[in-house]
């Protein structure tokens, strides 16, 4: 396709900017011109359920991490409509391949809470067994792939992923989520790069919400975000509000049915905002406004799906109070249950890193064992789970 | 002389070096008007400006070899990688560029003034991606130089002398200690050699060699050691690449005991090459054999992190072995 020109043609990609795709405004309305997605009642009111838990949830642990009673947390507030929108638009049984400030989508599939609280204080139930730090979940059920926290290596594993779903025909899909910021990572570039050379089922979702722990949008990339680099992979690709769940869903919807039907790649970029602090060891005053912060609240996502769904009927004040409440409750009673059971069995230390326990590492386990029977009190969860007798007092021996 | 914690040292040390040698630049994730997430960069952004230090997009196989074209170019680029779990990104760019520019080039072109500084190690609660002390992968690799500081004294002394450096050095800064290590750091500029080990106690009976963060833990082993009248010498290694074997050997042809001890897992781990060393040059004279107490060959794990890290009470029972051999 060779197309000649004989004076010289600098091009910088300023030539057109990225439309972005709304339905909803913040007061809940239909844009002019805006066509209501096909999305039935109940449909959107798990959507929207999703959405709200997953709020409740945020605050409730963000409480208890400063409490104390949580080591580590982080919130996914004023995300919520960009990672549940998306998973709505989704099969339950395609994958999902997250970053990690996606709890939206696992609520959104039936994670119970008592399974997030087993994995945010890494108790025995933990399927991740207590050594992921809280938030890193994962679900082979619910096709949630365990959250690692080395940032965009999780992008080009989807592309593999999805590679293996074309070729199996079951017709499904793998979408990923991932930050701005992890898109400047050359897994990310690889990724796309591999999807579109070989035809894979794969959705890139990028989380665009402003920051990078403090490192602003504009310190991350001199062009109009991340929607363009698709045109240099030849990839469809739609930058939507990700503060509308209405957009979102729809923008996925049809990705998803490129994706599956095309057995091609879509890149979709969600404008949002992270309205609270990137994680519990962070503190946005540091590093921007709250002017900035108070503009973003005005268009609250989870706000402008309530007002929609009101207005539509399709939900209530009533039903807002009483399942706000209900969940509430439910996080409270649920984490007093979480925090009382047991750690992991000491053996999960030396188990799942081989198929099987290596004789050298049944070595060390065995001198550890034999370690911890001398000093029990120095180490009160091994010694616990070996059933020693130990005096709890002590239980904050050592530094950590 | 004034008191600072790791953090307060380090930022001082990169604070001098910019002010006297306006080729010094500090990059990296958050490091420019947030200081970095654990603050060692604070204020030199407003400081000595936006061009000479500065956040880099979220890209480690970037700013590492962004910073060794800035080396080879003749500045001296201070690159911070966030944590030293994210280092492997930019693996390639280390082991193949860094430590082999000057090699290959025939010393054409070199990237000695490279620093990369990175946060390493446990006992944070970090779990399985924030904790872990990848210093064997860097050994294993000629050209590189390899410094790992164990409190505020030492950590400014040895930045200076790794940013002034000759060659490229990785710097690992053990971050539990980042403000829990606490003590008296002159103002002024000084240096502490690389590729010095530092005897820091003297002792007849064993020998105990560590880097970083163990060295406290070793030192709490050591004083249970001496209530029972075991007379421990304790050596700093301070650099990991090129070490300093003549010191451990002198002291180990004295004490007839070695123990070494890090927090990364035992297979591969650099123990085993000071053990091997040690051995070869000291077998006539040991009284036992070289023990080692590290991490197990696992993953880093969360909850049970005290059962996994090397501590004091695992240290003094291989003391304990050592002297009932
Ligand atoms: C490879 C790697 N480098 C650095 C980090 C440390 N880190 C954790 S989160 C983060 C910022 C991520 O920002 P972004 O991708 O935009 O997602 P957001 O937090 O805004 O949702 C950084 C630098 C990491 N986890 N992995």
């Amino acid at each position: 396709m060779t197309n000649y020109v004989h004076q010289p043609l600098f091009m910088t990609g300023d030539e057109f900017s990225m439309a972005t795709f709304s339905l909803l405004d913040p007061e809940g309305e239909l844009y002019e011109g805006a066509k209501e997605p096909d999305l039935p009642r109940d449909h959107a009111r798990r959507l929207y359920q999703a959405m709200l838990a997953t709020r409740i949830l945020d605050e409730r642990m963000m409480a208890a991490q400063r409490q104390g009673r949580l080591s580590f947390y982080m919130q996914s507030t004023g995300e919520e409509a960009a990672v549940v929108g998306a998973t709505a638009a989704l099969d339950d049984a395609d994958m999902i391949m997250a970053q990690y400030r996606e709890q939206g989508a696992l609520m959104y599939r039936g994670f119970s809470i008592d399974e997030f609280m087993n994995q945010l204080f890494g108790n025995e139930l933990d399927y991740g067994k207590g050594r992921q730090m809280p938030i890193h979940y994962g679900s082979r059920k619910l096709h949630y792939m365990t959250i690692s926290s080395p940032l965009a290596t999780q992008i080009p594993q989807a592309t593999g992923y999805a590679y293996g779903q074309k070729l199996a025909g079951d017709g499904h899909c793998t979408l990923t989520f991932f930050g701005e910021g992890a898109a400047s990572e050359g897994d990310f570039h690889a990724a796309l790069n591999m999807a579109s050379v070989h035809q894979v089922p794969v959705i890139f979702f990028c989380r665009n919400n402003g920051y990078a722990i403090s490192t602003p949008s504009t310190e991350q990339f001199a062009a109009d975000g991340i929607a363009p680099r698709a045109f240099g992979y030849h990839m469809h690709v739609i930058r939507v509000d990700g503060n509308d769940a209405l957009a979102v869903y729809e923008a996925t919807r049809q990705a998803r049915q490129i994706a599956v039907e095309q057995n091609k790649p879509v890149l979709i970029e969600a404008m949002s905002y992270r309205l609270a602090a990137h994680s519990s060891s962070d503190d946005p005053s540091g590093y921007r406004a709250k002017s900035e912060e108070e503009a973003w609240r005005l268009k609250d996502p989870i706000l402008r799906m309530q007002k929609w769904l009101l207005k539509k009927g399709w939900w209530s004040e009533e039903e807002e109070t009483s399942q706000q409440e209900t969940l509430r409750r439910d996080v409270l009673d649920t984490m007093k249950r979480a925090e009382k059971r047991s750690p992991p069995p000491l053996e999960s230390l030396i188990t799942d890193v081989y198929a099987d326990i290596t004789p050298e590492l049944q070595r060390q386990f065995d001198q550890l064992k034999r370690h911890i029977r001398r000093y029990p009190e120095a180490y009160p969860r091994g010694a616990r789970s070996l059933d020693l007798e130990v005096n709890t007092s002590t239980d904050s021996q050592g530094e950590a | 002389m004034p008191t600072m914690n790791m953090l307060q040292a380090i930022n001082n040390a990169l604070d001098i070096a910019m002010a006297e040698d306006d080729k010094v630049i500090c990059f990296g994730e958050d490091v420019g008007v947030f200081g970095g997430v654990f603050r060692a960069t604070s204020h030199l952004q407003e400081k000595y400006g936006k061009s000479r230090c500065f956040n880099t997009p979220l890209v480690e196989q970037g700013i590492i070899g962004f910073a060794n074209g800035l080396a080879a170019q003749g500045s001296v680029p201070v690159a911070e990688i966030q944590f030293a779990d994210y280092i492997f990104p930019a693996f390639d760019q280390i082991v193949n560029e860094s430590a082999k520019f000057r090699y290959r080039s025939g010393d054409l072109f070199n990237v000695g003034g490279l620093t990369i500084r990175t946060p390493y190690g446990g006992g944070i609660a970090g779990g399985l991606y924030h904790s872990q002390s990848p210093e064997a992968y860097f050994t294993h690799t000629p050209g590189l130089k390899v410094v790992v500081p164990r409190n505020p004294y030492q950590a400014k002394g040895l930045l200076l002398a790794a940013i002034r450096d000759p060659d490229p050095v990785l710097f690992l800064e053990p971050k539990r200690l980042y403000r829990a290590s606490v003590g008296e750091v002159p103002q002024e500029d000084y240096q502490l050699p690389i590729g010095e080990a530092e005897v820091i106690k003297e002792g007849t009976d064993m020998t105990l060699v560590g880097w970083g963060a163990q060295m406290e833990v070793i030192g709490k082993a050591v004083e249970l050691a001496e209530e029972q009248g075991i007379a421990c010498e304790v050596i700093d290694l301070r650099t990991l690449l090129p070490w300093d074997a003549d010191t451990v050997v002198e002291s180990v042809l004295k004490t007839g005991r070695l123990i070494v001890s890090h927090e990364a897992p035992l297979t591969g781990g650099f123990a085993g090459e000071i053990a091997a060393t040690i051995q070869e040059r000291c077998f006539l004279y040991l009284e036992s054999p070289i023990a080692r107490v590290t991490g197990l060959d696992t993953p880093f794990p969360l909850v049970l992190e005290k059962e996994y890290l090397p501590d004091h009470l695992k240290i003094f029972e291989a003391i304990r072995e050592s002297v009932n051999f």
